[in-house]
């Protein structure tokens, strides 16, 4: 009787620590920043309230451009990534080649951002590996050429660094949201009515699927306008994206920068804000324009026009993604490489051995976080879930928006005001801190992960346990858990990949005491050794890959002689 | 054994009235419930047994002999419960499955004990280290409804058993059903809508009528 009441407490309360955790962090934190963005921040010296830090942060030089290039490039790449997921869907949902990529999905998720970036920034860097490719034979270059890529002051490197990454984030959103929209019904009566596969799509599916897609979407502009890792590796630096100038002044050695930091992140919280009301703007125009579209009856757009433009620009992001990892692998490798070769030859493990023990700390470190910040979120994920099943009924939509609160709000904007806060109140940073910001962004991520499996199980599995006299706890750890170990496992394995890959939590919470393989790939990116970045981007990789790795072993090892459960079961 | 009472029992769905109901299910009765579908026949096991959706609300009773049973959490209610599927769970193996709802009592060796002599009584004491998944689907039948009598309970829902057999194994495992739940003098409330099912077990057979509002009762001849 006591261990009901316990199970009854406990599911009660999860669900309202996981609501706290998403939520007091960002609303904390953007208050945070908003006091000092002000002047007032009494640790500082700042009691009075002044427009003095605005008035500095729009004397900053250049600042305009800064802003326009957040908005522009994060924009932009959602488009484009918005459009090549639509277009590919849209021609080929239901073929062999969809399936094939449908596999790939979750581990490409599974890279880190400053991982893809630096792997691309090698990769097309007037030394990397596509010049070298095409060098001297077709290019007729035989020192690097000279162009200002990645990095140029457009914006182009950083877009495409973006859309490699999104585009496997929204495959991977739709892939739930097909389903749910019932994806198949729609095509196959538009099919039978007549319509070639895009334009079925795009008439018949996309109506229903892009509301599912929506708040995925403003997550991919939120984090594209506010990047940066990503902005530091790809993007310009004359001037750069307005977080990353952002986080400069912030770790400028002058306290009184601090007043103006916080505005320019108040500035990036307004700038995302903009670029999502243009975005809904946008969005309105184009449901407007395109209802006589979509019943003016005709049966095909360019149908195979624009599936071939799909195919190519999926087959290209992916490339460049493969291509941008393998030349991370030569390069941690290269010994003497001059520019037009195009393999280091001979490998050597010179590079590995010469940094193995001061990798050691970092991977231990990172591992750390990631556990810790994974095994918060499992717990609370699976307490919220647990409660959802025991009354019954699905998630409010108010609890949904919570979920994405932290992928919403640019991470700058409220993990400086938490910085800020830690300041006032005197908390010292380090690996507490860096724990609890960790899980605030591997939350969503496991929860979104985890939560179609859990709905899905049958209920008549707990009934019937209930029903041989099982209690809800043993009911949990007995039946529920164990039936639920392969998603769980997965969930869990994503939200690690998500922690291994975090720059500005750790960086700003951590305030430099905690170093991680991320932290440290970034840092050394800025830097001209490439063999040892590509050493840190590698493990980058090579931690989240091996989480992935385990969820799928070990259901395979403790089920080894329950065929029920394995993989390819029904 | 006691009997299971349904004391006046109302089911609505919102405004609607779904079903009622009023009878005892002596100890070794078997009572069949039919009607066609989505007249709440499972709606009135999920009630008895304690997973009675929010979607829907029920006035009555429900007792064992004396002890009311309906303010009971579902594990305490000692009522076992057999869908259509054999719901073995996939994680543990045959013993496991039939360890999993026996009373705590006797040391481990009784219980293992215990479970032998169930599985031998049907023929499958090789089977006790078996995965689940490689048993046929009348073993699978035979190794549930033994799960749940070796849980102790003191009354037995049976929702739509054999409908998913085939036809050569449905009689063979039905009968066998029936005799078992005699033997114990369970009481016995069978949803179903195989008329087959019905003459077999032979006891009283409940029509819900197509509105659910209504609920007449038809007495077979008392079958000895």
């Amino acid at each position: 009787m006591t261990s009901a009441v316990a199970y009854r407490l406990v599911v009660g309360v999860l669900p309202w620590l996981t609501i706290a955790l998403l939520s007091v962090p960002v609303v904390a934190g953007v208050l945070g920043a908003l006091a000092p963005a002000f002047g007032w921040l009494p640790a500082l010296g700042g009691e009075r309230l002044t427009l003095a830090p605005w008035r500095q942060l729009f004397a900053v030089p250049g600042i305009v451009d800064m802003a326009r290039l957040s908005l522009v490039t994060g924009l932009v790449s959602a488009a484009l990534s918005l459009g090549l997921v639509v277009l590919f869907l849209g021609s080929f949902l239901h073929t062999a080649l969809y399936r094939r990529i449908q596999r790939w999905l979750s581990p490409l998720l599974a890279v880190p951002h400053a991982a893809a970036a630096i792997g691309l920034a090698f990769l097309l860097a007037p030394s990397g590996w596509a010049a070298r490719g095409i060098s001297p034979w077709l290019s007729g270059w035989a020192y690097p050429p000279d162009y200002a890529f990645p990095g140029d002051a457009w914006g182009l490197s950083l877009i495409l660094g973006l859309v490699v990454k999104e585009v496997p984030f929204l495959l991977l959103m739709s892939l739930a949201a097909l389903v749910q929209c019932q994806a198949g019904e729609r095509l196959r009566v538009a099919r039978s009515l007549g319509y070639r596969p895009l334009t079925a799509f795009l008439k018949g599916v996309m109506p229903g699927l892009y509301p599912l897609l929506r708040l995925p979407l403003y997550a991919v502009i939120a984090f594209a306008t506010s990047t940066v890792d990503v902005a530091m590796i790809l993007g310009p630096t004359t001037p750069s994206t307005l977080a990353v100038s952002v986080v400069g002044w912030l770790n400028d050695p002058a306290l009184s920068m601090r007043f103006m930091a916080s505005a320019g992140a108040m500035l990036q919280l307004l700038l995302t804000l903009v670029a999502l009301s243009i975005w809904w703007a946008l969005e309105r125009l184009v449901a407007r324009a395109s209802r006589g579209w979509c019943r003016d009856g005709r049966r095909q757009c360019g149908d195979r026009w624009l599936a071939g433009m799909a195919w190519l620009a999926m087959r290209t992001v992916l490339g460049l993604m493969m291509a941008a990892l393998a030349g991370l692998a030569l390069w941690s490798v290269a010994g003497y490489w001059p520019f037009p070769a195009f393999l280091p030859w001979p490998p050597t493990a010179h590079n590995w051995l010469n940094a193995a023990d001061d990798l050691v700390a970092p991977v231990w470190q990172s591992l750390g976080v990631a556990l810790a910040a994974t095994l918060v979120s499992v717990v609370l994920v699976l307490g919220a879930l647990e409660a959802e099943t025991q009354r019954r009924r699905p998630m409010r939509p108010w609890a949904q928006l919570i979920l994405y609160l932290p992928l919403l709000v640019p991470s700058v904007a409220f993990l400086f005001g938490l910085v800020m806060m830690q300041a006032q109140m005197g908390v010292r940073p380090g690996l507490g801190a860096v724990i609890i910001g960790h899980a605030v962004f591997v939350l969503p991520y496991v929860f979104l992960s985890l939560a179609e499996s859990y709905r899905r199980l049958d209920p008549r599995w707990s009934q019937q346990a209930s029903s041989l006299g099982a209690g809800p706890w043993r009911v949990f750890w007995r039946v529920r858990l164990p039936l639920l170990l392969t998603p769980v496992l997965t969930a869990a394995a994503v939200g690690f990949a998500v922690s291994i890959g975090q720059y500005l939590p750790t960086l700003l919470l951590g305030a430099g005491r905690v170093v991680t393989v991320t932290t440290e790939a970034v840092s050394l990116a800025s830097g001209g050794d490439r063999r040892l970045t590509a050493i840190y981007a590698l493990l980058q990789l090579l931690l989240p890959a091996l989480g992935f790795m385990l969820a799928m072993l070990v259901p395979r090892y403790v089920f080894r002689r329950r065929r029920g459960l394995l993989p390819g079961a029904d | 054994m006691a009997s299971l009472i349904l004391d006046d029992i109302v089911i609505h769905q919102g405004q609607q009235r779904l079903l009622s109901l009023d009878t005892a299910v002596a100890p070794g009765e078997v009572l069949t419930v039919m009607g066609p579908s989505g007249v709440g026949k499972s709606t009135l096991l999920a009630f008895i047994a304690g997973f009675l959706s929010p979607a829907f609300q029920a006035q009555g009773r429900v007792l064992l002999e004396e002890t009311r049973i309906d303010t009971l959490p579902a594990e305490q209610r000692h009522v076992g419960l057999l869908f259509q599927d054999p719901l073995l769970f996939p994680h543990l193996d045959v013993a496991g499955n039939l360890a999993f709802g026996m009373v705590r009592e006797g040391t481990r060796r009784q219980r293992r004990e215990r479970i032998h002599d169930a599985l031998s009584s049907v023929g499958l004491e090789a089977f006790a280290g078996r995965d689940p998944s490689t048993l046929s689907g009348g073993q699978k039948a035979r190794v549930a409804l033994l799960r749940v009598l070796l849980s102790q309970p003191r009354a037995i829902l049976l929702d739509e058993p054999f409908s998913k057999l085939d036809a050569a194994r449905r009689d063979e495992i039905r009968h066998w059903v029936f005799e078992r739940v005699r033997h114990y003098r369970l009481p016995t409330l069978m949803v179903t809508h195989d008329e087959a099912d019905a003459q077999a077990a032979g006891g009283r057979i409940l029509r819900l009528t197509e509105r659910g509002t209504a609920m007449e009762s038809i007495d077979q001849e008392k079958r000895t």
